[in-house]
């Protein structure tokens, strides 16, 4: 049983102008071409999301055999904020000198690695985490006196990552994975766990995974201690990584690897 | 037009440091061959086809040459010994030489002349199929319409070359110039190029010859129902890149990403490789009149836009000397650089634009290639339309040539079809509505546009001064450009460099390096 269950319902619907009126603008396209059946068309889809008396405000021909809709409507839907149980990832916004205030308690550098593994040659995600520049005037992991920060770049193999890994004797392994074109990020991420697991080293690792389409709910499904999507900052991954390796030495269940 | 001050003298000075980067360079490349060359040379022969498993008749031949250490005497040399052995055609020879007996060693069998002899025709007739495509492509533009500065450029990237067809028609609807079908992800690391038309692909669709036809299908229906002449783009870089060169040639594409040093950055190729296959890419560019669109526009998503701007500049210097040491002509060299800065920083759009017209001055005949915001987006849709409009501006503002335009749903997902739509639309109303606004102002004298202008300049002639002093293998290894570290030897593909022997042989270089008018004698 978790708590939420005791709480008093808490519904949400969507905002617009005033309390209750549900307003929420959907843009699609439909395979036909422009015209009052069209817009018909695109009302009844409208409508068919749950949207009242929606306004088809825009209707536009995209290619010779498409057409573009913006609607605005009602949402006829709330959802039950009370009734939803999330662990929020950095409940606990901690300031870049706390953080370096608990490395420095914990006696040693805490070792990261970062890569984006598989095909993915994207490596905005991971630069903006692991490189000293960082993102949005938010210092990298690099940046940190406590953390002794390695980023493998693009396009590493999960065998590769593991080697690597060990050798540096990480404590966390950070995985980004920015394409994700018929689920291959799930695929490749859940294949790291697996290999991670037939090595025999899972419990030594803190393994994160990072990407637009990730958040914290999918990455623990895929077998990662936990996921950050948009919008993540250095910091808060030092946050998440400082806080669990704070309860990992304290019950050291780890071997000195590599 | 709106320029800024340029200091000729230290444009000049930036020109001969350049060429003096490249000239160290291609004393190496002028020495070396790489497999991934004689591979082009076996295709541009006509060597076609594959195993059962997928490996190209290329790969086979080129690796059983490589597997003797014979490749430093070129391809063309046991293909020419072969035909002038009674072999009946260059497809025959390379199936013997791949599938048969053991590769005899240079030296033995005809001779020298005999073999010459031999590969005359094949090389006219690969010149005449790089000529014939390059007059059809000239005849069709000459046909229809080309689009007005800046030509609107967008990317499809289903995965599926036949989806990724409808996609470019239905983006040459929408008033797309020009259109570039991504490739699959990690293709430029693959040692061979796959064979056929393909479906399936992360990431991007492969760059196949099959699929270069689709797609020039696909665009040359769109002229003709519309009367637009829609170009085609895709990529000559990774380990293949004068592989695809071919290919790209000869089924008329008109533009190609190719850079000297991007593979060597941003995809961890080897340098000695890279440079090597650059040059023997390009030459095949310069005789087909494809234009080359460079990676500058890299270095900012790694690197400080800010900061690193004069970086892109230097590196556009480099990326002309080679080019030119290739025979491109300045009218192909699509040189690039990027709108990456900070948006929320103050007065950024000032400095974009200092970099945009600096850019545009010194790169005068160049299709300068530009850029669209992809570091700063989040998956705010709206707001990143906004930060796309303010990139259009500066574009039409400093008339760049080519613009990769900027899409809402950067950073969420491949663009959808109405994605795309919209930004043609909105650069399309940008472009009109301010088509003129560069001729009618002019920049306040010393103000911040003059004086990052200046600033870039002189920060780029800096590290040109450094390079040059260091070579650009070593200033490389330091990390000047994009923050990125390579080493010589370092990298992928380093094990297909292989020094040329002093008979090697390659008549079909000898006549791309004698220039335009070259003709296999």
């Amino acid at each position: 049983m978790s708590s939420a269950d005791k709480r008093e319902p808490q519904l949400l619907r969507a905002y617009g102008d005033r309390e209750g009126d549900g307003m929420v603008q959907m843009s699609f396209t439909l395979k036909t071409l422009p015209g009052d059946r069209a817009r018909e068309a695109a009302k009844r889809f409208a409508e068919a999301h749950g949207l009242k008396d929606p306004l088809v405000t825009a209707m536009e021909q995209v290619s010779q055999e498409h057409t573009y809709f913006v609607a605005y409507g009602h949402s006829v839907h709330a959802v039950d904020i009370a009734a939803i149980d999330v662990e929020e990832l950095g409940s606990q916004p901690l300031s870049r000198d706390e953080i370096e205030a608990m490395l420095k308690k914990l006696g040693r550098k805490v070792v990261v690695v970062g890569a984006c593994t598989g095909s993915d040659a994207h490596t905005v995600g991971i630069d903006a985490i692991v490189n000293y520049k960082g993102y949005d005037g938010d210092k990298g992991l690099e940046s940190y006196k406590g953390f002794d920060a390695h980023n493998l770049g693009a396009q590493v193999e999960n065998v590769e990552l593991c080697a690597r890994a060990r050798a540096l004797g990480a404590d966390a392994i950070l995985v980004s994975q920015i394409i994700t074109q018929r689920n291959c990020h799930k695929e490749n991420a859940a294949a790291l766990v697996e290999m991670i697991n037939q090595q025999g080293w899972r419990a030594e690792v803190l393994l994160l995974l990072g990407g637009p389409r990730i958040d914290n709910k999918l990455a623990r499904e895929l077998g990662f201690d936990a996921g950050f999507g948009p919008g993540t900052l250095p910091k808060h991954v030092a946050a998440f990584v400082v806080e669990k390796m704070e309860v990992r030495l304290d019950a050291p269940v780890r071997k000195k690897i590599g | 037009m709106a320029l800024v001050p340029v200091d000729a003298t230290r444009v000049a000075r930036c020109r001969e440091l350049a060429a003096a980067v490249a000239s160290d360079v291609q004393t190496f490349i002028d020495g070396h061959t790489t497999v991934g060359v004689e591979r082009t040379v076996a295709r541009a022969y006509g060597v076609e086809g594959a195993d059962p498993e997928g490996t190209p008749l290329a790969n086979t031949l080129v690796d059983r040459i490589h597997g003797r250490g014979f490749t430093g005497h070129g391809v063309a040399y046991f293909l020419g010994r072969a035909l002038a052995g009674g072999e009946a055609s260059v497809q025959e020879a390379a199936e013997s030489l791949a599938y048969g007996g053991e590769i005899a060693p240079p030296g033995q069998g005809p001779s020298g002349d005999a073999i010459l002899a031999a590969l005359r025709a094949p090389t006219a007739a690969a010149l005449a199929r790089i000529d014939s495509a390059r007059g059809a492509r000239d005849a069709n533009i000459a046909k229809h319409k080309l689009g007005p500065d800046p030509q609107k450029y967008v990317i499809v990237a289903t995965g599926n070359i036949y989806d990724d067809a409808t996609q470019a028609k239905a983006a040459a609807f929408a008033g797309a110039d020009i259109v570039a079908v991504i490739r699959a992800t990690a293709q430029s690391l693959l040692d061979f190029v796959p064979e056929g038309p393909t479906t399936e692909g992360y990431g991007g669709t492969f760059a196949t010859q099959d699929n270069f036809k689709v797609i020039r299908k696909a665009l040359d229906e769109i002229a003709e129902e519309t009367g637009r002449y829609v170009r085609q783009t895709n990529y000559s870089s990774g380990l293949c890149m004068s592989e695809i060169a071919w290919m790209a040639a000869v089924e008329r594409l008109d533009m190609l990403l190719n850079d000297a040093m991007y593979g060597i950055l941003f995809r961890d190729i080897n340098m000695r490789r890279t440079f090597v296959d650059q040059y023997f890419s390009r030459r095949i560019i310069a005789r087909s009149g494809i234009i080359i669109n460079t990676g500058e526009d890299n270095y900012l998503t790694t690197a400080d836009a800010v900061e690193s701007a004069y970086t892109v500049l230097a590196s556009q210097f480099i990326n002309e000397a080679f080019a030119l040491r290739a025979g491109l002509k300045e009218e192909q060299m699509g040189l690039g650089h990027a709108y990456e800065i900070d948006p929320w920083k103050e007065d950024s759009f000032l400095l974009e634009v200092a970099q945009a017209q600096l850019v545009r001055q010194i790169f005068d005949r160049h299709p300068i290639k530009w850029m669209p915001p992809t570091k700063f987006k989040t998956g705010d849709i709206f707001h990143s339309h906004v930060h796309d409009a303010m990139f259009n501006l500066a574009g039409v503002l400093t008339n760049q040539s080519i613009e990769l335009l900027g899409m809402f749903s950067e950073q969420i997902h491949t663009p959808l079809l109405m994605d795309r739509y919209l930004s043609i639309k909105s650069a399309k109303y940008i472009f009109g509505t301010a088509r003129h606004l560069g001729d009618e102002i002019q920049w306040k004298p010393g103000g911040i546009v003059e004086t990052r202008a200046k600033e870039t300049l002189d920060r780029a002639y800096d590290l040109l001064v450094e390079v040059e002093r260091e070579s650009i293998w070593d200033a490389i290894a330091r990390g000047a450009f994009a923050d990125v570290k390579r080493t010589r030897t370092g990298g992928k593909g380093h094990a297909g460099v292989v020094p040329r022997a002093a008979e090697y042989l390659n008549p079909l270089l000898d006549v791309l390096e004698a220039g335009p008018s070259g003709t296999a004698s």
